[in-house]
């Protein structure tokens, strides 16, 4: 107990702080805007509909410290059914359409949804064939996109500030 | 690489005489060629990599390989989604790949098929689970949208109260066609796809696929590209086992592992960026060598964060060692004994936790490795706490390979050219990546790609984790399951 309590210590807090404005400026800057816009706390449902899994190790990344974004009340839950927003990664594979239409059938309305990556965006190098649907607009209506092979966390987060940007 | 073909009688027989001198199946995959359609086999043998031909010859049936090699009953089963290939008189008759997406009649990986075709909806296949029957045994189905972050995949599991009786998984869901894809694409570009096939393994994919088109090209590799592919896929073995020892302690309720160790995974992608141009280093392996040459300061560097972070690493193994409620989690939970974990063919990481000294990097003659020493990590208990110990020795043996590349670096070229055969052309790629051998088999037509089947060491997995779960209960499913890690995307292609 000891020995954690001293790393905790000396790791101290590495979120990138507000008056750090020179130095990393965004991730706090994004945090602060979200925040401000939405006045409270925003639900995040993942759903991979085909990607590589490069994605989804960028978007884990946003819960490390340095992003720290369930610190500022923006979660990824558990079911659509608790989401205010679905994020979507991949191009949508046949295979995972109908799942897909569902999951978004199933988040209560007023509902969100980001596309995360290029193959979210456009079909990324695997397009459209007799296995891919291509982008995720091709099958649900989609409200912003996030370019980037994977697009790096502090891009994810840009996606999310202007996705709230839109609900004001 | 040896590509031999034999006859259909041999087929099984010559699996066995391999399987009893301790021969392993790699990979199984079939091609469409001017003669007609061939079943391939790779197999690892104690003289290196053999490819095992068998021409089908207007036959759409061939002997069954699973009785010998358990992992292929899956790969037989796709060959019947991908090329209307099936095993003779079949038990399982279930698709594995296509969940309705295409009709039966359809074989994407036909020559005759572009693989752009769209087809209206099929409907969704009903899928018969095994059913186990029983005074309270109940099913759970999980998936294909998990709960976490994480891929698609559907778990069936049969339980009685909490404890699971048996677990089946149904997989395919991301498949994306991406072996038809590659023959849409040239030679030089198709690293990119190949690194794109489980993100968390681009380098060590994209460096299989262009092994194999080297070994068709006949090119030989500068010494200084091998060592800097050697430092990408340390780097990524790094990386991913951070992450896995990170997201272990939080399924098992230190959230304080999962700060820490993401901490530290996020200082070594950002790294990684500055020196490699890209957080995962995607597209830092290139046809002939690696994109970008590593400066000697940044050579430095490299050297003095893998220090510090193995220092890091050893205080923080010492805190989850010392961690009783945490042990007691990891200890005995999801345990493949070493028995079984060779009848099921398990390789890589989860092989060397139940006992297995499998590792490329040690056993095969490949550069940079053969003058780096590797010393293998492995484990005899094939439990989750086997597999952490694993994932903390290798992490520690990464950093000192890292320091020893950084060292010594060969001078020369990081790059040469590659001129794409004309003709007809074979190679083969075998990389030893953070959760095992990655294969890649390539053949060349017309300076065009023909076929490449690329295979993730998932295949061989999957099948050990319904195994390790058993007797367990459901809740520890997420932690066992983490702790093999398994690629669905490298799996479903």
């Amino acid at each position: 107990m000891q020995r954690i309590v001293w790393k905790i210590l000396r790791t101290g807090i590495l979120t990138e702080p507000v008056y750090n404005l020179d130095k990393l400026p965004e991730v706090a800057r994004i945090h602060h805007e979200i925040l401000h816009i939405l006045g409270r706390a925003l639900c995040i449902r993942q759903v991979d509909a085909g990607s590589c899994n490069g994605c989804e190790l960028e978007i884990h990344a946003l819960n490390n410290p340095y992003y720290n974004l369930e610190g500022y009340g923006i979660k990824f839950v558990a079911s659509p059914r608790h989401a205010d927003l679905l994020m979507v990664t991949g191009p949508v594979s046949h295979n995972m359409e109908v799942a897909l239409k569902r999951t978004y059938e199933a988040t209560p309305d007023p509902k969100l949804v980001l596309a995360v990556g290029d193959c979210g965006c456009d079909g990324g190098i695997f397009g459209e064939s007799y296995a891919s649907c291509g982008r995720v607009a091709n099958v649900i209506p989609v409200d912003f996109a996030v370019p980037g092979c994977p697009p790096p966390p502090i891009d994810i987060l840009r996606g999310v500030l202007g996705l709230a940007r839109r609900m004001k | 690489m040896k590509r031999e073909r034999l006859r259909r009688e041999a087929w099984v027989t010559h699996a066995r005489a391999l399987a009893a001198r301790g021969g392993r199946l790699v990979a199984l995959w079939g091609t469409e060629r001017a003669e007609g359609r061939v079943l391939c086999a790779a197999y690892a043998t104690p003289e290196g990599l053999q490819w095992a031909e068998l021409p089908l010859a207007g036959e759409a049936t061939f002997p069954d390989l699973a009785p010998v090699f358990h992992f292929a009953g899956r790969m037989q089963r796709a060959l019947g989604d991908l090329l209307g290939l099936t095993v003779e008189n079949a038990a399982d008759r279930r698709p594995w790949l296509n969940h309705g997406a295409w009709p039966a009649a359809y074989q994407p990986l036909a020559r005759a098929a572009s693989g752009r075709e769209a087809f209206a909806d099929c409907g969704v296949i009903d899928y018969p689970f095994v059913r186990v029957e029983g005074d309270g045994v109940h099913e759970i189905p999980v998936g294909p949208v998990h709960a976490g972050i994480i891929e698609p995949g559907h778990f069936r599991f049969s339980i009685v109260g909490e404890k699971v009786l048996r677990l089946e998984a149904r997989l395919g869901y991301v498949h994306k066609g991406i072996e038809k894809r590659f023959t849409q694409l040239a030679p030089l570009e198709a690293h990119r796809l190949a690194g794109r096939i489980s993100g968390d393994s681009t380098v060590a994919h994209a460096w299989a696929y262009c092994m194999a088109l080297e070994d068709a090209a006949g090119v030989e590799l500068p010494p200084r590209a091998a060592w800097l592919r050697g430092l990408m896929l340390e780097r990524e073995r790094v990386a991913n086992h951070l992450g896995d020892l990170g997201a272990l302690a939080n399924d098992a309720g230190l959230a304080f592992g999962l700060t820490q160790f993401s901490r530290l995974r996020e200082d070594w992608q950002r790294a990684s960026r500055e020196i490699f141009g890209h957080r995962f280093m995607m597209d830092g392996v290139v046809p002939g060598g690696a994109a970008a040459d590593v400066a000697p300061p940044m050579l430095e560097r490299m050297r003095a964060d893998g220090e510090r972070l193995a220092k890091e690493v050893k205080s923080l193994r010492a805190i989850l060692d010392g961690h009783a409620g945490l042990q007691d989690r990891f200890l005995s939970a999801g345990r493949l004994r070493p028995e079984l974990a060779a009848r099921l063919g398990v390789t890589g990481l989860a092989a060397r936790a139940s006992g297995h000294a499998i590792d490329l990097r040690c056993d095969q003659a490949w550069a940079p490795y053969e003058s780096l020493e590797v010393r293998m990590a492995t484990q005899r208990n094939g439990d989750v706490a086997a597999r952490v110990s694993v994932r903390f020795d290798e992490t520690l043996e990464s950093l000192r390979l890292i320091g020893e590349i950084c060292d010594k670096p060969p001078r020369g070229e990081h790059r040469v050219e590659l001129q794409v055969p004309a003709g007809e052309a074979y190679g083969a790629g075998w990389v030893e990546g953070w959760r095992g051998e990655v294969f890649c088999a390539l053949e060349l037509e017309g300076g065009a790609i023909r076929r490449c089947h690329a295979h993730d060491p998932s295949w061989q997995n999957w099948p050990a984790l319904e195994h390790a779960v058993m007797d367990n209960i459901v809740p520890d499913f997420p932690l066992i399951n983490k702790s093999f890690n398994l690629s669905y995307s490298g799996h479903d292609l």
